[in-house]
């Protein structure tokens, strides 16, 4: 037998120390990041949500100017959370339009009547086709989409307060 | 109690949808059954879609019936999700550089088990 085999199996103990303790040490992120980032966004075409107000198509983008994506629904109350910093947004001058996901007409307006309305257009996308379409899993979610029609960035969860200025800026560079 | 009642009666009486309903052509709900088993709820992490009560989880279920239905194979399916989610939404992982120790293990405990069994019934002899 030869000497050095002796100390396999306090090398292999070593190892699986450092794997635990490093997984211990890291903080868990069980946020699910959308693929398809920096790639085109997907196509569709969704309903109007509330009168007055038009639906929305994957041909509203890439018209030469970014615009935000609001993923939201009228029963998420972080997307309640989240509307004051979309209204300091708009007041920028950022353009923002949302797909509601698992939502009623009349449920959207009064949301938007107590919470302000930011929104150019909304599509209704009651079973959360276009959602998955665009590797979204969950609510609220924006994605930005830049002047030629491509996803390059996603904000997962609600907007807060110290995220609005770093949005301008992202919102500016993708021109 | 009453409220899950309600809920359920809630989507019992909206337009029948796919979450959670079967197909007609049993083959084909047993293709779509197969593939919602392997693929991830991306909501709830622990479950697949096939296991999963949340909404999204159905939403999940519609989309693989509604694309069973169309004639789309479980294949398609599941690239079209990994194109979106990453490899993290199938449950059946693709063999990769991050994957390669979960396949290349088995067979190497089995080598390593071989190399020990092979010098021990030659110390027996």
């Amino acid at each position: 037998m030869k000497r050095w085999l002796i100390w396999v199996p306090l090398a292999a103990f070593a190892i699986l120390f450092v794997v635990v303790a490093s997984g211990l040490m890291r903080p868990s992120d069980t946020t699910v990041h959308s693929t398809l980032v920096d790639k085109p966004l997907p196509d569709f075409r969704l309903d109007p949500m509330v009168p007055g107000k038009p639906g929305l198509a994957s041909g509203d983008f890439g018209k030469g100017r970014p615009r935000l994506l609001n993923v939201f629904a009228s029963w998420c109350i972080p997307c309640i959370a989240e509307a004051p910093q979309l209204m300091a947004l708009k007041a920028k001058g950022v353009e923002i339009d949302a797909i509601a996901i698992h939502d009623k007409g009349p449920a959207i307006a009064d949301f938007l009547r107590r919470n302000g309305d930011p929104y150019t257009a909304i599509g209704d996308d009651a079973r959360s086709r276009v959602q998955l379409s665009l590797g979204s899993s969950g609510v609220p979610e924006t994605f930005l989409i830049d002047g030629r029609g491509r996803i390059v960035r996603q904000y997962i969860g609600d907007i807060r307060a110290d995220q609005v200025d770093q949005i301008v800026r992202d919102v500016e560079a993708a021109r | 109690m009453s409220l899950f009642l309600a809920l359920t009666l809630a989507a019992a009486a909206s337009a029948p949808d796919y979450g959670n309903t079967q197909l007609a052509d049993p083959r084909a709900e047993a293709q779509a059954r197969a593939l919602m088993g392997e693929l991830r709820c991306v909501v709830c992490q622990g479950q697949s879609i096939a296991d999963s009560d949340a909404d999204m989880a159905a939403d999940m279920r519609a989309l693989v019936r509604q694309r069973i239905a169309k004639g789309e194979s479980p294949a398609a399916i599941r690239h079209w999700l990994i194109e979106r989610y990453g490899d993290y939404v199938s449950y059946d992982p693709p063999l990769s550089g991050a994957t390669a120790l979960l396949w290349a293990t088995p067979i190497l405990l089995l080598g390593v088990g071989a190399w020990i069994a092979r010098s021990s019934f030659r110390k027996g002899r």
